[in-house]
């Protein structure tokens, strides 16, 4: 039986329903990340601008706000759909969807649609914000699209997956803090890979959030520490083990079907 | 909108749910379901009783497919809840027993909600109504955590109802929830069940399932233990009732026959004859009784007689396939 008629529908309504949800506590899922980039820019900024040079001719501060902006999108794209997920599990209220013909098809798409849209709306916030201060120039913004838009959809996905895992909160909050904070933060957000001791540099680039940062950033500077080709290579690849592990939980309806 | 006519008319080949051998065992060994078969027909209202851990949630919880059965099959209007998932869960609109509810929405995105994930676009005409008959016309606009219990447990069922699902299933709707609520349900489901929708009720009020159900299973420890019509189980009982209000101890003859609550107690007889009998062992004994009353059994004895016996199913059970089969045949002959 053909149900895709329905399926569509129905995945467009909840990408509504999620979208909806985070917009209408849009001060705690938008401004407040939003206010915390810019923290980061100002207090690191005003120590570092004159003493440390990334790329030639490059800023410390302008070279911190590409970081900030992809940091930005990761964080909230996994905090979406994590914690959408993990709250209409603990408080019951997946039973409505359990319930519907959605497909996983659908749930993913939907879930993770959502996600990439409250990344990128933040990332584009600080964006907007930090442009009025930094100088910046969009050398190549192909890279920025492509690596925002598969970063938003990498952590969105992971994001589903910790919330499928996830029974208690504190379980969230243990692979947020343990897991996404760390890998993010020694992913080259604030430093040039370069600039690390070799055995830190070799682990820098097994992390997959290395090649997301690096990459964006060179759609504004035209220069990364890696080549961009590399990146979209272990990006892209992510993309897909990341997304093939999450349809196939959400098919075998693993830790929401009995 | 309901796929089939009325409940009384001849029965369809098609069954509204069809259970056929369904066993769930969980993880660490516990059988929730033990072989459960049976079908519920297209227009029926159809009662599912049993006491706490029997298998009702278990059972509905497959039908909706938030659990999977172990083995066996579930259907929907031919639909299997599995292979055919989706068409399956269009056909269902599931009362869940739990007070759930999501806290960013009102009453009305709510349900709009709801009507999309079935497809079902441009519902207002029918989310009126649904709020009209359920007395939340007045809270459309509220924030669902503004609202008291009652009037979530209202919100759940016109969910459940949103996309117009030809089978209702209503698991346990009235605990805890005060007369109006109930009168209020019970009027909407009934006539829900006049047009021609299929009513699956799992409920711990008795006397709604008597009042309500035309035929009745009843669950213990994972399988069928009574199948039949409302009106064979009650007549299967012994048909009278003594009941009295007394502070003294009764007599062995009598207190082995009685159910005794406080002060309450009841006495099963099958005719006057057995009555008298009774009352002249009270008498005997010196048993003073006050406010005595002879009445009609009802499902509650019923219950208690099938769910009392130690792995038996009383006089009005049949082992399941027994009993499905006796079902197929009254249901073949019209009855």
């Amino acid at each position: 039986m053909n149900n895709t008629g329905f399926t569509l529908e129905g995945a467009g309504t909840l990408f509504y329903k999620e979208l909806l949800r985070f917009w209408k506590v849009a001060f705690q899922t938008v401004a407040a990340p939003v206010l915390t980039a810019m923290m980061y820019l100002l207090i690191f900024g005003h120590v570092l601008e004159d003493r440390v040079q990334v790329f030639p001719g490059v800023g410390y501060t302008s070279f911190l706000v590409p970081g900030l902006v992809m940091m930005s999108v990761l964080q909230n794209a996994f905090a979406n759909s994590a914690s959408s997920l993990v709250q209409s599990k603990i408080t019951g209220n997946l039973v409505f969807l359990l319930v519907t013909p959605l497909s996983h098809w659908a749930w993913y798409a939907a879930y993770v649609g959502a996600s990439m849209v409250r990344g990128l709306a933040v990332g584009s916030g600080v964006f907007l914000v930090t442009v009025w201060f930094v100088p910046l120039h969009l050398a190549e913004p192909w890279w920025i699209l492509i690596f925002a838009a598969l970063g938003a959809g990498i952590m969105g996905s992971l994001g589903l997956v910790a919330g499928l895992w996830a029974d208690k909160f504190d379980q969230m909050a243990a692979f947020q803090n343990f897991i996404i904070m760390p890998m993010t933060f020694l992913s080259g957000v604030f430093y040039s890979v370069q600039s690390l001791p070799g055995l830190w540099q070799v682990a820098s680039q097994l992390n997959p959030f290395f090649y997301m940062i690096d990459g964006f950033r060179r759609g504004f500077f035209g220069h990364s520490d890696v080549s961009p080709w590399l990146s979209l290579s272990v990006v892209g690849t992510a993309f897909i083990v990341v997304a093939g592990l999450c349809l196939e939980l959400l098919r075998r309806g693993y830790k929401l079907r009995a | 909108m309901p796929h089939t006519a009325h409940a009384g008319t001849p029965a369809s080949p098609l069954p509204a749910i069809r259970f056929d051998q369904v066993t769930k065992t969980y993880r660490g060994g516990l059988r929730a379901l033990d072989g459960v078969s049976f079908d519920i027909q297209q227009g029926e209202f159809f009662g599912l009783l049993g006491p706490n851990g029997a298998g009702k949630t278990t059972l509905i919880s497959v039908l909706a497919g938030l659990a999977r059965a172990s083995s066996g099959r579930v259907s929907v209007l031919g639909h299997d809840v599995v292979d055919d998932y989706a068409a399956a869960r269009k056909a269902l609109g599931i009362v869940p027993q739990e007070l759930v509810f999501d806290p960013f929405f009102s009453v009305r995105e709510t349900l709009r909600i709801q009507s999309g994930y079935f497809g079902v676009k441009h519902n207002d005409a029918w989310i009126d109504e649904l709020l009209h008959e359920l007395g939340l016309t007045d809270k459309a606009g509220a924030n669902m955590r503004q609202l008291s219990g009652g009037m979530k447990r209202r919100v759940l069922v016109a969910q459940a109802l949103v996309h117009r699902p030809p089978v209702i299933v209503l698991d346990e709707p009235t605990a805890g929830v005060d007369v109006e609520l109930r009168q209020t349900l019970w009027h909407f489901i009934a006539r829900l069940n006049k047009q021609g929708h299929t009513v699956l009720l799992t409920t711990h009020y008795l006397e709604e399932a008597e009042a309500l159900c035309g035929r009745i299973a009843m669950l213990k420890t994972g399988r069928v233990v009574a199948l039949d019509k409302t009106t064979a189980l009650l007549s299967g009982m012994a048909s009278t009732m003594l009941r009295f209000k007394t502070d003294d101890a009764l007599p062995p003859a009598v207190a082995e026959l009685a159910r005794v609550t406080g002060r309450i107690a009841q006495v099963k007889a099958h005719d006057a004859t057995e009555v008298e009998q009774l009352l002249a062992t009270l008498r005997q004994a010196g048993v003073r009784i006050e406010d005595l009353e002879i009445g009609r059994a009802d499902l509650e004895d019923v219950f208690l007689q099938i769910m009392g016996g130690e792995g038996s199913a009383g006089p009005g059970a049949k082992p399941p396939a027994e009993a499905a089969a006796a079902t197929a045949q009254s249901l073949e002959a019209g009855a």
